[in-house]
């Protein structure tokens, strides 16, 4: 196994143009276990720690451009009223030790369904920026995950950032896990509402070969919120269609048995946290707007 | 000193700091927290080679070739072995039966059963030698349970069984059957008001020590070999070691290397042999260290169960008869598959008075992986199965649970099924009114002015609920354990106790083969020390083979029976110096003939505090050394046909109370508070035995909501060899757990101490069981319970 170091952007993108099977590895934190797990030996590791450019983020007018080997810990620390799905799931990855090293490009490297980002992502709406020697381009985070453990990368790309709208209103991050700490996902959901455009997106983990939104779900739920002017008259919305919402959710899941729950179980929870998430997001947006009314 | 020998000064004698029933530090603590604590994998030689294990991808096949060729023809690699290399006609080794091979020997009977092993000068080089040996296995069907095992076409795991138990199994995959009976349960059964059934499964938890399976192994100039090695019982080994090597047991020296954690995971051997192999092979010193992954296959696990119960009661609350089948999965090979059936079956009644019972325990070989030794020992099966009984009785009899078990505790002076009188305290009812009346934890703890405290509730930090669908349930149970090596065992120690004067200052040495495993013996014998001695600097040598065996560091036996035998040749030791003292100084003072006399603060006094001679002057240039083994009271074998015999003896109890909340809708738990109440005789280090209570309680509700091996039933592999499937407790999940201790001493053990290791893992599991049914309402047949079974969805 050769062991790559390039200096620059510019030295990756040649690097990996000449060898495209060269694995890229920044935190460490899921390439080293397949390693050390001998469950991959690439030819090449192309070490990404030397471009610092990878570390930072900026925050825009609109969109959060967020560096891919931003760790966690400072998603959470820095980025919690931008991007407060992602900072929620990104308390929820590994342990301290994982999150100060991990970062949201190795989650969409690897494109495991389980990886505690992809949720999140999904659900604020976010453009993966990938580049290689032919050029830059963005892709949508709903054209990025193309099967288990495959992504829309040409082998010749690496991802530079991610760009995630900020949070136009509440968003929220559930996670069942077996423990209640350091645990990889049976099944998460993501739920982000979008006041600005008056509409929802959600997010799934682990409950289908591929992170999923439940469309349908969003569909229905977008069309009951305007439908019933809830946007406007900030009402508790009624638990027959948050009950509807979450039925489609579960409907959205595609999941299987294994080691870590049944497929049923996570439907049900998946359904269970739709809800939940649903509900927290509404009560928030609706004191927001209590409060916003009481200051005018 | 003077001349003439005569003692320089008379002062008052003063306590001896650092004596028993002090909280003394552990020696080893500070380094342990700080990593610079050396442990087994740790250890390095100058031109060592590493040791790679080659282990099977299936359970059960026939193994048609095996070829070395292109593994030997790798640059770097120093040794290829096989069963066909094996030294001597030895090829096989075992804790009671010598059933597992060396290396598979035509036939492999588990997922992971070592085939070959490589010696090469990098680690990586061995793991890739080892990918390139070829072996060619022709599969056969496995046995993964009862049915399947015993079945009449069954195909057998072990053909033309020889051993001891074979004879009175009533099928050759049966590895022991132990049958207790005991009065007339079909006419109890007639008294009886109600009688409650129940089916009950424990899966297969793993001991999940932090440090994997690691030892060197130097060859020495006289052909012998020395092994550095993390194990549970040096000279077991060792008897298990030499004559595969072809040595005599002098030529295979062993220390203790640093272990982290055993559980009885260390019990059987694990690459001991192979590390020894190798380095007589090459002549060069060769370690072995597995990764997490390799130690999932690498040591036996906690015996999976199935147990069938059936209990009887009058109204008024008192049991009339129990009967029970308690069949235990043993995996492929023996290990200590017949003293868990022992166990299993003596203690399957838990601690309770009841005169009518019918038991019969089995320990089955399948093809499943092995399982022996872990914490709890086969009581931990049994305790999850009565004490689910003792509640659903208590409901049925319409009784608060713990007054239904108080009504039925037994007590010092009640007989067991074995016919066995208990004679030491046995404070069952004491125990559960202790953890009954501790203060509740206060109820919604997560709620805060800042919204819910996610990391107070269900799911912790996965933001999976607010509040919403938390219930909170309360359960209680208590446990009996037995203390030491039972049934007959030749359960003995042995220890080295040095007096001298080092620098001025009397020392004393203790030189014991007990392995420090974590459980705090280094520290307790240092205590005992200080305290028959009246010293305050005491020296605990490095455990090795070159001093008599310490016994095992398992059944919660070790402070009992090595910290016995450390007090016993101390008490020699003391006598031997008093002597000296007598013929320097006995013309001096009349005391030294008439008075009891003791060793404190480093020096000689009375019983009444006068003290005759500083032990400086008394040991001069003098050394004594005592070695001498110790034993506790011999117990006897189970009869095979009745159980009846005086098989254990000491047992050791605890209770718990658990207060959980479930997200009932999501079927997430979160225990909030685990109460424990312990008798442990006389506590000799407080700290410590506090320590082991918190440790084995955790440990049980490990077993309680997440800890479980899977294996998948129609292929017997192992589904989840990681700690990222095979899930722990983190500090998240673990709750606060107050702890009562009760001293009431045991007059028959050094001390009146009492074996407190394994009680507390006992009674933890059906505990917080209880609980999650209070707070869900099911019934809830098997540990571990997992989101599935709570939610419908299994």
């Amino acid at each position: 196994m050769d062991f790559l170091r390039p200096a620059s952007w510019e030295e990756a993108l040649a690097a990996k143009a000449e060898h495209p099977t060269a694995v890229p590895i920044a935190g460490g934190t899921d390439v080293m276990v397949e390693i050390n797990f001998d469950h991959r030996r690439p030819e090449y590791l192309m070490d990404l720690n030397r471009i610092g450019d990878l570390t930072e983020w900026e925050v825009g007018e609109d969109t959060v451009r967020l560096g891919a080997s931003v760790p966690y810990t400072k998603i959470m620390e820095n980025l919690r009223a931008e991007l407060p799905g992602l900072a929620l799931a990104s308390h929820t990855v590994a342990s301290p030790q994982i999150r100060n090293r991990g970062g949201v490009g190795g989650n969409l490297g690897t494109a495991s369904p389980a990886g505690d980002a992809h949720p999140a992502l999904l659900a604020a709406g976010a453009e993966v920026e990938v580049e290689s020697v032919r050029g830059s381009r963005r892709i949508p985070i709903d054209e990025f995950y193309r099967g288990v453990k495959r992504n829309a990368l040409a082998p010749d790309e690496l991802i530079r950032a991610v760009h995630v709208k900020k949070a136009d209103g509440p968003q929220q991050f559930s996670k069942v896990g077996t423990r209640n700490a350091m645990v990889i996902a049976v099944c998460a959901f993501g739920l982000a509402l979008h006041p600005e455009t008056r509409t929802v997106r959600t997010g799934i983990g682990s409950a289908a070969p591929t992170p999923v939104r439940a469309k349908a779900a969003e569909e229905f739920l977008n069309a009951a919120l305007d439908e019933g002017g809830f946007w406007d008259n900030g009402k508790i919305i009624t638990p027959s269609v948050a009950k509807r919402f979450a039925d489609l959710c579960s409907a959205a899941c595609n999941p299987i048995d294994d080691v870590r729950g049944t497929a049923s179980y996570r439907r049900h929870a998946v359904g269970v946290m739709a809800r939940r998430t649903l509900t927290w997001t509404w009560e928030s947006y609706r004191g927001t707007r209590r409060a916003s009314e009481g200051a005018a | 000193m003077p001349a003439n020998g005569a003692p320089t000064k008379i002062t008052q004698g003063t306590r001896t700091k650092g004596g028993i029933g002090e909280s003394t530090l552990r020696p080893d603590g500070t380094l342990k927290v700080t990593g610079e604590f050396a442990y087994s994998s740790d250890m390095w030689h100058e031109d060592m080679l590493w040791g790679q294990i080659l282990r099977s991808t299936v359970a059960h096949a026939e193994i048609v070739s095996i070829d070395t060729s292109e593994a030997l023809a790798l640059p770097g690699v120093y040794a290829v072995m096989t069963y066909d290399d094996l030294p001597t006609d030895v090829r096989n080794y075992g804790l009671e039966i010598q059933d597992t091979p060396v290396l598979a020997h035509g036939k492999v009977r588990h997922h992971g059963e070592p085939v070959a092993i490589v010696a090469a000068d990098h680690p990586e080089t061995a793991r890739r030698a080892a990918a390139k040996i070829k072996v060619d296995y022709r599969e056969l069907p496995v046995v993964t349970d009862e049915a399947s095992a015993t079945a009449p076409d069954a195909i057998l795991v072990h053909e033309n069984r020889d051993d001891h138990h074979a004879a009175h199994v009533p099928h050759p995959n049966i590895v022991h059957r132990q049958p207790i009976v005991r009065g007339d349960v079909e006419a109890a059964r007639g008294r009886a008001d109600v009688i409650v059934e129940g089916e009950y499964t424990f899966g297969m938890q793993d001991q999940a020590f932090l440090g994997p399976e690691s030892g060197l192994a130097v060859p020495e100039e006289d052909g012998g070999v020395h092994l550095y090695i993390a194990t549970q019982w040096l000279h077991s080994d060792l008897r298990q070691i030499a004559p595969v090597l072809g040595l005599p047991e002098e030529k295979v020296r062993m220390t203790l290397a640093g272990v982290g954690g055993a559980f009885g995971g260390r019990e059987d051997l694990s690459m001991q042999i192979h590390a020894c192999l190798l380095a007589l092979r090459t002549g060069k010193p060769v370690k072995i260290v597995y990764n997490r992954f390799e130690s999932f296959f690498g040591h036996v696990h906690r015996h999976p169960a199935k147990l069938y119960y059936e209990h009887g009661a009058t109204k008024d609350g008192k049991l009339t008869h129990m009967k029970c089948r308690i069949v235990l999965d043993g995996g492929a090979y023996a290990s200590a598959s017949p003293a868990v059936v022992g166990n299993a079956s003596s203690l399957s009644v838990g601690p309770y008075v009841v005169d009518n019972v019918d038991i019969e325990a089995i320990a089955l070989y399948t093809n499943n992986p092995p399982c022996g030794a872990m914490r709890g020992f086969g009581a931990v099966q049994a305790c999850f199965a009565y004490e689910a009984q003792m509640d659903k009785l208590a409901k049925r009899l319409g009784l608060d649970p713990v007054e239904f078990r108080q009504l039925n505790a037994m007590e010092q002076g009640t007989v067991m099924p074995t016919g066995q009188p208990v004679d030491s305290p046995a404070p069952v009812a004491e125990l559960l009114r202790r953890v009954k009346a501790m203060p509740m934890p206060p109820e919604r703890q997560w709620e805060s002015s800042e919204g819910a405290d996610v990391r107070q509730l269900p799911g912790g930090l996965s933001n999976t609920t607010h509040g919403e669908g938390v219930v909170r349930g309360v359960g209680y149970a208590v446990g009996i354990k037995n203390v030491g090596f039972s049934e007959g065992f030749d359960d003995y120690s042995t220890a080295r106790v040095r007096m001298e004067v080092v620098g001025g200052e009397p020392v004393a040495t203790v030189h014991t083969a007990m392995a420090e495993v974590g459980q705090g013996g280094v520290t307790v014998h240092a205590q005992i020390a200080r305290t028959e001695l009246g010293v305050t600097r005491v020296t605990i040598h490095p455990a090795d083979t070159q001093v008599g065996s310490a016994g095992s560091t398992s059944a919660s036996r070790q402070t009992y029976v090595t910290g016995g035998a450390v007090k016993n040749a101390c008490e020699l030791v003391r006598e031997k110096v008093l002597e000296i003292g007598r013929r320097k100084f006995g013309s001096y003072h009349p005391a030294w003939a008439t008075a009891e006399l003791l060793l404190e603060g480093g020096k000689v006094v009375t019983d009444g505090g006068e003290v005759l001679a500083d032990l400086a002057d008394v040991l001069g240039e003098e050394a004594v050394e005592v070695e001498e083994e110790w034993r506790h009271r011999p117990t006897e074998p189970f009869d095979l046909r009745t159980g009846q015999g005086n098989g254990h003896v000491q047992y050791s109890f605890a209770a718990h109370r658990a207060v959980v909340e479930v997200d009932t809708e999501l079927g997430l738990v979160k225990v909030i508070e685990l109460a424990c109440a312990q008798d442990v005789g006389k506590a000799l280090n407080p700290l410590s035995v506090v320590g082991q209570i918190q440790g084995g309680t955790t440990q049980g509700l490990g077993v309680a909501v997440m800890e479980e091996i899977v294996v998948d039933p129609k292929t017997a592999k192992v589904k989840n060899p990681s700690f990222t499937d095979y899930l722990i407790p983190t500090i998240l999940d673990t709750p606060t757990i107050p702890v009562d201790v009760l001293e009431l001493a045991d007059e028959h053990a050094p001390y009146g101490l009492r074996g407190i290791g394994e009680a507390p893992t006992l009674s933890s599991t059906p505990a917080v069981l209880a609980a999650i049914r209070d707070a869900t309402g099911l019934e809830l047949d098997r540990t571990p319970v997992r989101p599935e079974h709570l939610t419908g969805t299994a």
